[in-house]
């Protein structure tokens, strides 16, 4: 089913001989298998959901391994999530100054930058990022565990490994997120500025007195605390594919490939809900 | 198999001192339209080692696998210490769990853990009361029952098949369990590798005198370690015994594995 749902999301669908056969045979029998496992994947993910919670919230509570993962998921993400935030605050100046030039906006330049690194652009190519970075570390390496017996011997030594491999990496991811947001839009407004500034003369003080000026606390803290949610999709989406491989290395390749993918969609679906709200909610 | 009958008839019987520690009634488990055990029964007293034998497929790692909670059966019963497995939660589970050790066929370390982590990864989360000295101390001592105190800081990926199995071994006992159950211990490793694991899985019986469920193929392995055996085909108990009834069968099915192994 995963590979089913991340081919659909790559657009890449393979057809294996059985299901050949059924397409042939009738049109209508292969649509509701698809819809059938496109819901058991569902089903799972809400199971495995459930369990996770529950794990998480009765003791023992696995302290150490969720420093282990603040650290892993947090720190080490820190130099990519920065540079991403960089690169994107250098781009988004040099393009905004060209076009806010043209319609005589240039004064906007700062506002602009602030609203929508803040906003947007710094949550969503942060999670985008640690999509990548996270979603497919955690996915080949749960998966690896699954196919070794890893998680198995786990469970032998009466360990719960909901507890110990999924509530610690989701909660990580979604302790994580909002700081690696943090980061990158920092890091974005600092070269965002610094690209402004070696074409012409601004100040930092002046850069930030203009970007700021009229914006509130409602601006930027749900844009940044929504990113906790796309933390959350990241750690599930990722466990859940790692943990219910099946196969040797080719499962383990899947599940790395199908975490990022699924994660990936489902942190872009989330944000268009999440935008609408944030829109209601703050107005 | 008569203190399987015995436990039908009555389900608290299992609770008595005689009573044995393993007992599995009738389980039958199918995966898919693929039926691979139908009706299969045994049952291990304390100090008793039972080998499960048969040919690749005949559902012998299935039956390891119910008997510590890892699937369901279909239909039929596992207890263990007369407490019934099926439909058992994960944490209740778990404290079942704490009196069993399990030796999977790789050895299934942990590929990130040296290998005094790894034997340390149980007492690190079953015994918080234990000092990280204690806990050391009884690692080291696992570690020279199965002569690999002289790898405490080696990688898994580092030590050969034969070291993998003998440190999942002192993983297996870490809590001092009553029941052990291993996943063909000798698979894979070479004569001499596979008699020294033989030779230890006696030594450690003999000193832990734990119930024990070998899974293997090996009839060599099998015959020098267990005290009983059952031969499985297709899903059913084809023959119990001692190694000298299953000589002496004439059941087809058990000479032709005799013939073979």
């Amino acid at each position: 089913m995963s590979e089913r749902v991340s081919s659909l999301a790559t657009g890449i669908v393979a057809k294996p001989p059985e299901r050949e056969a059924a397409l042939d045979s009738s049109t209508l029998a292969p649509s509701k298998s698809l819809l059938t496992e496109f819901l058991e994947w569902f089903g799972e993910l809400a199971i495995f959901s459930w369990r996770v919670a529950r794990a998480a919230v009765t003791p023992p509570y696995e302290f150490r391994e969720l420093f282990r993962q603040l650290d892993e998921i947090g720190s080490k993400s820190l130099p990519l999530v920065a540079l991403a935030g960089a690169a994107i605050g250098v781009v988004l100046s040099l393009e905004s100054r060209q076009s806010l030039t043209r319609f005589g906006a240039k004064s906007l330049l700062p506002a602009a930058l602030v609203f929508s690194i803040i906003h947007e652009i710094g949550p969503i190519i942060t999670a985008l990022v640690v999509s990548g970075r996270v979603g497919a570390g955690i996915g080949a390496e749960l998966a690896s565990m699954k196919v070794t017996e890893q998680i198995d011997a786990i469970e032998a030594s009466a360990v719960n490994p909901y507890r110990l491999l999924a509530a610690t990496r989701i909660l990580a991811c979604t302790l994580m997120l909002p700081l690696l947001t943090l980061a990158a839009d920092l890091c974005g407004l600092l070269m965002g500025w610094v690209a402004l500034a070696s074409v012409e003369p601004l100040s930092f003080h002046q850069f930030i007195n203009s970007g700021f000026s009229g914006s509130g606390f409602s601006d930027f803290l749900p844009p940044t605390l929504k990113t906790a949610v796309f933390g959350l999709i990241i750690g599930l989406i990722s466990c859940f594919q790692g943990m219910r491989t099946r196969g040797g290395a080719a499962g383990v390749g899947r599940a790395a490939t199908s975490s990022v993918v699924l994660s990936s969609l489902f942190v872009i679906l989330a944000d268009v809900v999440l935008v609408k709200l944030i829109i209601i909610l703050f107005p | 198999m008569a203190a399987i009958e015995q436990i039908a008839m009555n389900p608290q019987a299992d609770e008595a001192s005689s009573a044995p520690v393993i007992a599995v009634r009738d389980v039958r488990k199918s995966f898919g339209s693929q039926s691979v055990l139908n009706g299969v029964s045994l049952a291990v007293s304390r100090g008793e080692t039972l080998a499960v034998l048969g040919r690749s497929g005949t559902g012998k790692s299935v039956l390891l696998r119910l008997i510590i909670g890892f699937d369901t059966p279909d239909s039929g019963w596992v207890r263990i210490h007369g407490q019934n497995l099926v439909g058992m939660s994960l944490d209740k589970l778990g404290e079942v769990r704490l009196k069993m050790g399990f030796l999977f066929q790789h050895a299934a370390l942990y590929d990130s853990l040296t290998v005094e982590q790894n034997v340390g990864f149980p007492l690190q989360h079953q015994r918080k009361t234990m000092s990280a000295a204690e806990q050391r101390d009884r690692v080291r001592k696992l570690l020279a029952e199965v002569g690999m105190d002289g790898h405490l800081d080696k990688m898994p990926a580092d030590i050969s098949g034969g070291m993998q199995k003998r440190v999942g071994l002192a993983r297996a006992l870490a809590l001092e369990p009553d029941i052990l159950l291993l996943d063909e211990p000798t698979a894979g490793l070479d004569p001499i590798s596979s008699a020294e694991i033989d030779e230890l899985i006696l030594k450690l019986q003999s000193e832990h005198h734990m119930a024990s469920i070998v899974v293997t193929h090996d009839l060599h392995s099998a015959k020098t370690i267990a005290d009983r055996l059952i031969l499985l085909n297709e899903g059913t108990v084809v023959i119990e015994g001692s190694f000298r009834q299953l000589q002496q069968s004439d059941d087809a099915f058990v000479m032709e594995f005799l013939k073979h192994s």
